[in-house]
């Protein structure tokens, strides 16, 4: 509607019949001097390092005179991405994640939905309570849930441990087996109120009375929700799962908070770990590939995500 | 609509859905009551005591002790935070309002695609620029100083999307249009119309981007060497690392996580409302 005012400001007179220069628009300079302060850093920050990054990964590093001879950067073609996808770490922290991704994303947005669609029923009280407590992990950066976490994790101090150690089962959430699901445990504390929210915004904008005629039918609240509620918030819900599919091939503070306390993870445990490690070792260019590689198998999952959806849907 | 089954299935539904929301209240609270009781302990009764239950009150003397530790290092850890986080959030929010307004409410050639080239830059995650970014900036000696972290922070694709909606919802263009006829210039008309009737939509912009950059912690981890330099996330990374060695240190990274996170959820808690209108929008897709 404004934006449609816009539009047509283009040809619209003043009241005192003069047409404005420009059709009503402020001049060239004046557009640029509001949108350079964010462009310009854009440029510097987003554009020119995505720029970069592709051109360092179809660079290579080769030396002439042997061993002890110079080393140059010459144009490489392929070959860094050849050995990424050569590469069997890549591909083990590509498995170890997506296997993390299968489980945890589809356990953080159930649990979120649910939170939700509690949270959109008379059945709670104290909601505005139950809501705050969920969200609230949003406001802890993932460095610190990963500590906070970790000393309940810990043999020696924490007190699940202890419970857990009492009842005759004797956990060992840093063990190999199970530490992949000690950081998803962390990732799902963080995002599951932020989640909810998302969902839970959307069910407030769904207007009363398309559930009225259900009720007055005799309806139960877990029908309504299920087959009116769940299918009109279906966007947001394809939303919450795209970003949650970014977050998890971008998974780097957790897995390296608990790397410092178990010997169960490795320094290329995740795509983005691997990145760094294969950086710290000078090695920028394959460091390079391995992004551009992560980049892609994100753009690819969630623009496939969001297709499949949407033909599902029949959109 | 009163009868009998009806009541008595209500009654079972409202008994399960609290029982349900208050496991998962547990859950979402007990790692924050584990570090409350943590930080009122002294270290030797974090592992010889029960993790849930308070034993000898030692706060003050924790605080004592983080904030000491070090030169005092950890009140520099702080103030780093504030200045990257907040400062960098404020200036972020600044220039995504004057984008996204110029987005919303001018006509200009090349608009549609400047903003799909912005929109573009919300599918790039932020991991994927630390390292060309720490390439660039050493080749420019930026690496290692307080604009290595600070000026990438500023920049919000996703907070100048949220000033588009937001400008085009809630500035009517016939009040920028006869502010115009009154003389008032572009930028006299954004100061004293579009930003104050945009002013709640930029909290939640400005909570976005206090969030990413509290959050981002491969950034500054690329970037500095220097612990002087370090925000609070990285320092207490950097602390944990050493445990092993110095396991003295744990009391005070207990501490520290509760003086730096509870700060945030107050204000979480007080500006809860300003979540939900971005939330909303940000769904709007």
């Amino acid at each position: 509607m404004t934006d449609l005012a816009t539009r047509s400001a283009g040809v619209r007179t003043t009241p005192g019949g003069r047409r404005r220069p420009n059709g009503g628009g402020p001049r060239a300079a004046t557009v640029a001097a509001f949108v350079t302060p964010f462009f310009l850093p854009f440029l510097l920050f987003y554009l020119v390092p995505v720029g970069y990054a592709l051109w360092q990964s179809f660079r290579v590093v080769r030396r002439s005179g042997g061993q002890y001879g110079t080393s140059y950067t010459t144009f490489g073609g392929f070959e860094q991405y050849g050995q990424v996808l050569q590469n069997t770490e890549f591909w083990s922290s590509i498995g170890r994640i997506g296997l993390f991704g299968i489980v945890q994303v589809p356990v953080m947005l159930f649990v979120a939905l649910i939170i939700a669609l509690l949270l959109d029923t008379p059945l709670l009280r104290a909601k505005g309570f139950f809501r705050i407590v969920a969200f609230m992990p949003y406001a802890v950066p993932g460095v610190i849930a990963a500590i906070m976490w970790s000393y309940l994790y810990s043999p020696q101090l924490s007190p699940v441990v202890d419970l857990l150690n009492g009842i005759g089962l004797h956990p060992d959430f840093l063990g190999p087996g199970a530490v992949l699901w000690s950081a998803a445990n962390v990732s799902t504390w963080l995002w599951t109120g932020y989640n909810m929210l998302i969902m839970f915004s959307a069910l407030q904008s769904i207007p009363q009375e398309l559930y009225e005629a259900a009720k007055i039918d005799g309806a139960s609240n877990w029908a309504i929700a299920w087959r009116i509620k769940v299918p009109i918030i279906a966007p947001s819900i394809v939303l919450t799962t795209v970003f949650s599919i970014i977050g998890t091939l971008q998974l780097y503070a957790e897995p390296a908070v608990l790397r410092q306390i178990s010997s169960n993870i490795s320094s290329t445990f995740t795509p983005n770990m691997l990145a760094y490690t294969v950086a710290s070792g000078n090695n920028y260019q394959q460091a390079a590939a391995i992004s551009v590689v992560i980049a892609v198998i994100t753009f690819v999952l969630s623009f496939g995500f969001m297709r499949l959806t949407s033909k599902k849907a029949g959109l | 609509m009163s009868n009998p089954t009806t009541t008595r299935e209500s009654r079972v539904s409202r008994t399960a859905a609290m029982g349900l929301m208050l496991l998962l209240a547990v859950y979402f609270l007990l790692p924050v009551y584990f570090l409350v009781v943590a930080s009122t302990k002294p270290q030797g009764d974090l592992a010889a005591t029960n993790g849930l239950v308070f034993s000898h009150f030692s706060l003050f003397e924790n605080l004592r002790t983080l904030f000491t530790r070090s030169d005092g290092i950890f009140g520099r850890w702080a103030l780093n935070t504030v200045l990257y986080a907040v400062l960098g959030a404020a200036v972020g929010t600044l220039i995504s309002a004057l984008c996204g307004y110029a987005l919303a409410k001018f006509t200009f050639r090349g608009r549609e695609f400047l903003f799909s080239v912005i929109l573009g830059g919300v599918l790039v995650p932020t991991t994927a620029l630390a390292l060309p970014l720490f390439l660039l900036f050493s080749a420019t000696g930026l690496v290692n100083t307080y604009f290595a972290v600070f000026l990438p922070s500023i920049v919000s694709p996703f907070g100048v999307y949220l000033a588009r909606i937001f400008a085009n919802a809630s500035v009517p263009q016939e009040l920028i249009e006869s502010a115009r006829l009154d003389g008032a210039g572009e930028f006299r008309i954004f100061f004293s119309v579009g930003f104050r009737l945009m002013t709640p939509a930029l909290v939640t912009i400005f909570l976005f981007q206090f969030v990413a950059i509290w959050n981002n912690f491969f950034l500054p981890m690329v970037m500095l060497q220097k612990e002087s330099l370090f925000p609070i996330t990285l320092g207490l990374y950097e602390w944990n690392g050493q445990t092993a060695r110095a396991p003295l240190l744990q009391e005070s990274i207990i501490t520290g996580s509760l003086v730096s996170i509870l700060p945030v959820i107050v204000v979480f808690i007080l500006l809860q409302r300003f979540w939900r209108t971005g939330l909303a929008a940000g769904s709007l897709k």
